[in-house]
């Protein structure tokens, strides 16, 4: 029985516009255990994003519980977030955030300056991580010597390079034609089932979804069905 | 090392943008450092007065005279150890725009007061033999390419006619701030004929030069000279050398005032110059600044991103202005020469403008830095699905 690596409970969730509440989330219970490749699926406005922000410990519930990594990270200090989250959340972006002033060895080696490896350490990390992405060669281009495909590429390597807890995507073939979109989703399973990473993807493509093994529906801010 | 090297990417990211702002603030520093050595130029004479000289002048103004018999009263006041005398001659040299001071004074003694003017003993042994001989500062005598034994004719303003003479000296002065742009040359020469042409004006200096033997009683031994000659046709006024200076800076007072405050604007004009910029940065990298604290970067990385790139910025600029400000404080130097015989930039107005630099770096980083420290990762991101 996999452990759970994802808790949710009665998670609620609202902004504010001025004076007026605006409810996102309602009532999220749910549970992913480890190893799980779940994809988040709604309309715009749905609430998948910010449950997906939720998760990754860049927002915080208005109420509930949330365990992520057996941290109830809804009670951490800002500082004790940023700890974690470099410690356990990978995250993959729709259009990619990647330093247009680095290039890819050093957009993927960004996260490792927060750790204590030392130099020789983290280039044969960053030269793993390019590798299992396929980008090898191309490890000093920069972002605007890339492709759309290349750049999600070098943004995922950057997400598995500290080897996360999680992997959290945020429609990462949003941005993709749909020869890239496919590549980039074998990509992810890959890292699913060869190395067994637990991720958690938002997406509206269903073909995107097709390679996720558990679909989790949102209307309006709440669960509708798994 | 790599958040170095970010800051530095980052700062070279919009080029013409930094340019800009890096000239810009080149500029300002320029400007800051030229009015600040303009202002000091002021003051140079009286910096460079000695706290053993004190000036006796006619009561009622610079203008009147007084009589060489008052010498030898001064000397005899306690406390006195040296008096010589200097007349404001206000010659022209072929024309007005040349203008430079120029001084009849006591050839035996005046140089004696005045051991900041370096002389050579032959110079100084030609200057004492020869009656219409004079000498001028190194700064004076390149100016007008003289050399010793050049002679050259100055038209009377105060004392009218021509006036010939022969230049045998050329001093140089013993400190930075020594005027080296002054002539001197024998008040026996102008009186000799003032006893033939005009007999009433001879016999009159303008100034006495008093060494008093103790600065500290530079009051008391003032207050005595005057008491000498009070009710007399020619009351004097004696104060130090420096209160004496100071009393020409004081006549320009609203200029250096205007001065003053155009130096503080200049430093508004540089913060906002770069404010501006690291403004518009940190607006413009939100979104990756957002990215960073999702990988885990704390807000003092971000402060350290957004300081690292203003004091760069303001480091090139400040660089940039005060390696410029030599050549155009010499500029300014040479332009200004006939109005300020002592203009050099000194050590600390150049660390001035390099804190100034400094500090509006720190300051221009502040308020973006808190608004992206401010702003929530979710707001960086513009992700409100």
């Amino acid at each position: 029985m996999a452990e759970p690596i994802v808790e949710l409970q009665s998670v609620y969730k609202s902004y504010y516009r001025g004076q007026l509440e605006i409810p996102v989330l309602y009532n999220i219970n749910l549970t992913f255990t480890e190893g799980q490749f779940v994809a988040l699926m709604g309309p715009s406005g749905s609430g998948k994003t910010t449950l997906l922000n939720l998760i990754a410990g860049i927002d915080r519930p208005s109420d509930g519980r949330l365990v992520v990594a057996g941290q109830d990270i809804s009670r951490l200090s800002e500082g004790d977030m940023a700890r974690w989250r470099a410690n356990h959340i990978g995250f993959i972006f729709q259009f990619y955030n990647l330093m247009p002033v680095l290039n890819a060895f050093e957009n993927v080696e960004l996260p490792l300056l927060l750790t204590r490896l030392s130099r020789s350490e983290r280039r044969r990390q960053v030269e793993t991580a390019l590798g299992i992405v396929g980008l090898g060669d191309r490890m000093g281009h920069y972002p605007n010597q890339l492709s759309g495909g290349q750049e999600q590429r070098v943004a995922i390597a950057r997400a598995i390079v500290t080897d996360p807890t999680l992997l959290l995507a945020d429609e990462p073939t949003g941005d993709l034609d749909r020869h890239s979109a496919d590549s980039i989703m074998d990509l992810l399973s890959r890292l699913n089932n060869e190395f067994g990473k637990t991720i958690i993807m938002v997406t509206h493509d269903p073909r995107a979804a097709e390679a996720a093994r558990t679909v989790q529906h949102l209307e309006k801010g709440e669960l509708v069905s798994s | 090392m790599r958040l170095l090297k970010i800051i530095y990417r980052n700062t070279l990211r919009h080029w013409l943008r930094t340019s800009l702002t890096v000239l810009g603030l080149a500029i300002a520093v320029v400007a800051f450092i030229v009015i600040r050595t303009t202002i000091d130029a002021w003051y140079a004479q009286s910096e460079a007065a000695s706290p053993d000289r004190l000036i006796t002048r006619h009561a009622v103004s610079l203008t009147f005279f007084l009589p060489l018999a008052y010498e030898n009263r001064i000397q005899d006041v306690e406390g006195v150890k040296a008096v010589s005398h200097a007349t404001w001659f206000g010659g022209v040299y072929v024309e007005p725009k040349n203008f430079f001071a120029n001084f009849a004074i006591d050839h035996t003694k005046y140089l004696d007061l005045y051991p900041e003017f370096v002389l050579e003993p032959a110079e100084r042994d030609a200057f004492m033999q020869e009656r219409n001989a004079a000498i001028v500062g190194r700064n004076l005598a390149d100016r007008f390419g003289w050399q010793v034994g050049d002679r050259i004719t100055l038209t009377g303003t105060i004392f009218p006619g021509d006036w010939e003479l022969v230049i045998r000296g050329i001093y140089t002065g013993a400190k930075e701030n020594t005027d080296e742009s002054t002539m001197m040359f024998r008040w026996d020469y102008i009186d000799e004929r003032l006893r033939r042409e005009v007999p009433a004006r001879a016999g009159y200096v303008g100034t006495f030069v008093v060494q008093v033997d103790d600065p500290q009683e530079a009051a008391v031994v003032s207050e005595k000279i005057d008491a000498l000659f009070q009710n007399s046709l020619a009351e004097t006024k004696t104060e130090t050398e420096e209160a004496f200076n100071l009393s020409f800076v004081a006549m320009a007072g609203s200029i250096v005032l205007g001065l003053k405050a155009i130096s503080i604007l200049v430093i508004g004009i540089f913060m906002l110059v770069l404010g501006n910029t690291m403004a518009m940065t940190a607006r413009e990298r939100v979104s990756e600044y957002a990215v960073m604290k999702t990988l885990g970067f704390r807000p003092l990385h971000i402060v350290g991103l957004i300081f690292g790139e203003s004091l760069f910025i303001a480091a090139l600029g400040g660089a940039l202005g005060i390696a410029l400000s030599f050549p155009l404080g010499g500029l300014v130097k040479t332009m200004l020469s006939n109005f300020f015989p002592v203009y050099t930039i000194a050590f600390w107005t150049v660390v001035f403008a390099g804190l100034i630099a400094f500090v509006v770096g720190l300051l221009a980083a502040v308020f973006p830095t808190v608004k992206a420290v401010r702003t929530s990762i979710v707001d960086g991101l513009r992700i409100i699905d």
